[in-house]
């Protein structure tokens, strides 16, 4: 942590002065999913770089906001209902991007740190980051399939909210720890960091962490949609030799 | 120690797909069933998604299959004319059941139709076993082993495009074949089975055929249609993962051997009783979940 510090000091240095400048570090830039992965936490870090002189000791605290969202697409969210004794899915509503992960962590609780209008602006809050822009005709409450949406996915651990999380030591350094839970998807994921004084953001940077299968998984997975032929009867071979080396196997000891 | 399987997209434990694989293996080597409707819901449980879960299920059981058509292919009790009239039944129903499957995923009720298939076709196959087996026993009790063979009259025998199966001694029209075939290929390709469980009664009791070939022929038959159902899944959606294969399918074909070792020491009837029970336990399982009111209306579709 001391060896980051100085190397955070030093950059703060070589840079031009302003009122607050945000500079931004990722433990990784990438993760790796192979076939043992587990889940990753990423530590990410930064400095916020301020003229002291122009600071007034009488001000507000600083607080750091920190997202790390996953890729953004289209998902659908259903709802059951009770047809003839049996419970099937009936209404429907798409929600026209969500994010396949997404986490939050603060240096203090949310609304106190941050307004509803520099929310609504950026984007920050789970709901705010999920865009469902109309409901389709005859259903009326859009609301509660966004409030599904989010629900489900917090109990799953891909989306999470940790308030206080974050640590900003003297208005300066600024550390947090997110774990990426085990059934992550690949695609580009972005940091950003937003700086905010009572409520207003005032200065903010973002960083992309590319999430990418490697080595075995990434070879089965191009395979499997670029040649799903090919893929397909890898995969019977692969059951027929099984199935007939078990076979004569167990033949090969019962003798 | 925990995998990530590459087309599902999760991390799941290694020991557990392996033990799981294990568990359906010892069944079907137990009961000479396939054991897809085990697997399948099973997959589901621990967080597969219900796509993926399906087509890898096909392709597991075309390993146990092959297993254990070796042993019947020894012993000479597979009628390959018969099988080839079920396979392209199976092929077509094959073809007719991925189609739907995508259809329905589309739509979203793709969670709905395979667990409705599960129940209707495990509650009559489980009911209809436990019933006869709990007779067959009752009057095996009563005066002994009998030998009691009824061959099918009727339908099977007026329909044209008769076809004289010799292995099976039967000289039957070839449509009553077909037809089951395709259904046993429709199911095969909405729920992740082989079939067997539907196949083999049908094929006693519909066409009639000698019970000593019937496991052998349905087991061939079964082989091509899980095999095409995996390849129209694998080009069409995407959904076969086949690390999770391959954890399911070595703990599989090792539990099948022991499975075939334990099943020779059981008597016939109690070996039914007792799959009769699986099924309708399986069954009551799927059931209850549809008619009890979940713990969350909402869900996120699987696209």
């Amino acid at each position: 942590m001391r060896l980051l510090a100085s190397l955070i000091a030093f950059c703060l240095l070589a840079l031009p002065l302003q009122a607050e400048e945000l500079v931004l570090g990722l433990s990784q830039e990438e993760v790796r999913i192979t076939t043992r992965f587990d889940g990753s936490d990423i530590l990410i870090y930064g400095a916020i770089k301020r003229d002291l002189s122009a600071v007034d000791p009488e001000e507000e605290p600083l607080h750091v906001i920190i997202t790390v969202a996953g890729p953004s697409g289209p998902t659908t969210v259903w709802r059951k209902e009770r047809v003839a004794g049996i419970w099937m899915n009936t209404d429907s509503v798409e929600i026209d991007r969500a994010p396949s992960f997404y986490a939050v962590a603060t240096t203090g609780p949310l609304p106190d740190i941050l307004s509803e209008t520099e929310d609504l602006r950026h984007k920050i809050s789970i709901p705010r980051a999920i865009r469902s822009v109309g409901a389709p005709q005859g259903i009326e409450d859009a609301g509660s399939f966004t409030d599904a949406l989010i629900r489900i996915r917090e109990r799953n651990g891909s989306y999470l909210i940790n308030e206080n999380s974050a640590e900003l030591r003297e208005s300066t350094l600024f550390d947090t720890r997110i774990t990426l839970p085990a059934n992550l998807t690949e695609g580009e994921y972005t940091t950003r960091i937003f700086v905010t004084r009572e409520g207003a953001v005032l200065t903010h940077e973002e960083a992309p962490i590319l999430v990418r299968k490697v080595g075995l998984e990434r070879w089965l997975f191009t395979l499997s949609r670029q040649q799903p032929l090919l893929y397909g009867l890898l995969s019977l071979a692969l059951a027929v030799a099984a199935g007939w080396g078990a076979s004569t196997f167990f033949q090969l000891i019962r003798r | 120690m925990q995998i990530y399987l590459p087309i599902a997209e999760v991390s799941v434990n290694a020991f557990l797909l392996l033990g799981l694989g294990g568990i359906v293996g010892l069944l079907s080597g137990m009961f000479g069933v396939g054991g897809g409707f085990l697997i399948t819901p099973l997959l589901f449980f621990i967080g597969v998604p219900p796509a993926v879960a399906v087509a890898t299920g096909a392709n597991q059981i075309v390993a146990s299959s092959f297993s254990a058509l070796m042993a019947h292919l020894k012993r000479k009790t597979v009628d390959f004319k018969m099988g080839l009239v079920l396979m392209a039944g199976g092929l077509v129903g094959s073809a007719l059941g991925v189609y739907v499957f995508t259809l329905l995923k589309q739509l979203g009720q793709v969670d709905l139709l395979v667990n409705l298939f599960y129940v209707v076709f495990l509650g009559i196959v489980g009911g209809l076993m436990m019933i006869e087996s709990l007779n067959a026993l009752r009057k095996s009790k009563r005066q002994g082993p009998t030998k009691s063979k009824k061959r099918g009259r009727g339908i099977a025998q007026t329909l044209p495009l008769k076809m004289r199966f010799r292995a099976s001694g039967l000289y039957i029209s070839a449509i009553p074949p077909f037809l089951v075939g395709l259904s046993v290929g429709i199911l095969s390709a909405i729920m992740g089975v082989g079939g067997g469980f539907i196949m083999v009664p049908a094929m006693i009791y519909i066409l009639g055929m000698p019970t000593k070939v019937v496991i052998g022929t349905s087991l061939f038959q079964i082989i091509f249609v899980t095999a095409f159902t995996t390849l129209l899944h694998a080009t069409t959606n995407y959904t076969v993962d086949i690390v999770l294969a391959l954890l399911l399918l070595v703990g599989g074909v090792i539990g099948a051997q022991f499975g075939t070792q334990i099943g020779a020491k059981l008597k016939a009837e109690q070996l039914r009783i007792a799959l009769a029970a699986l099924v309708l336990l399986v069954c009551g399982k799927l059931g209850l979940d549809l008619l009890l009111t979940p713990s969350d209306l909402y869900s996120i579709g699987t696209s």
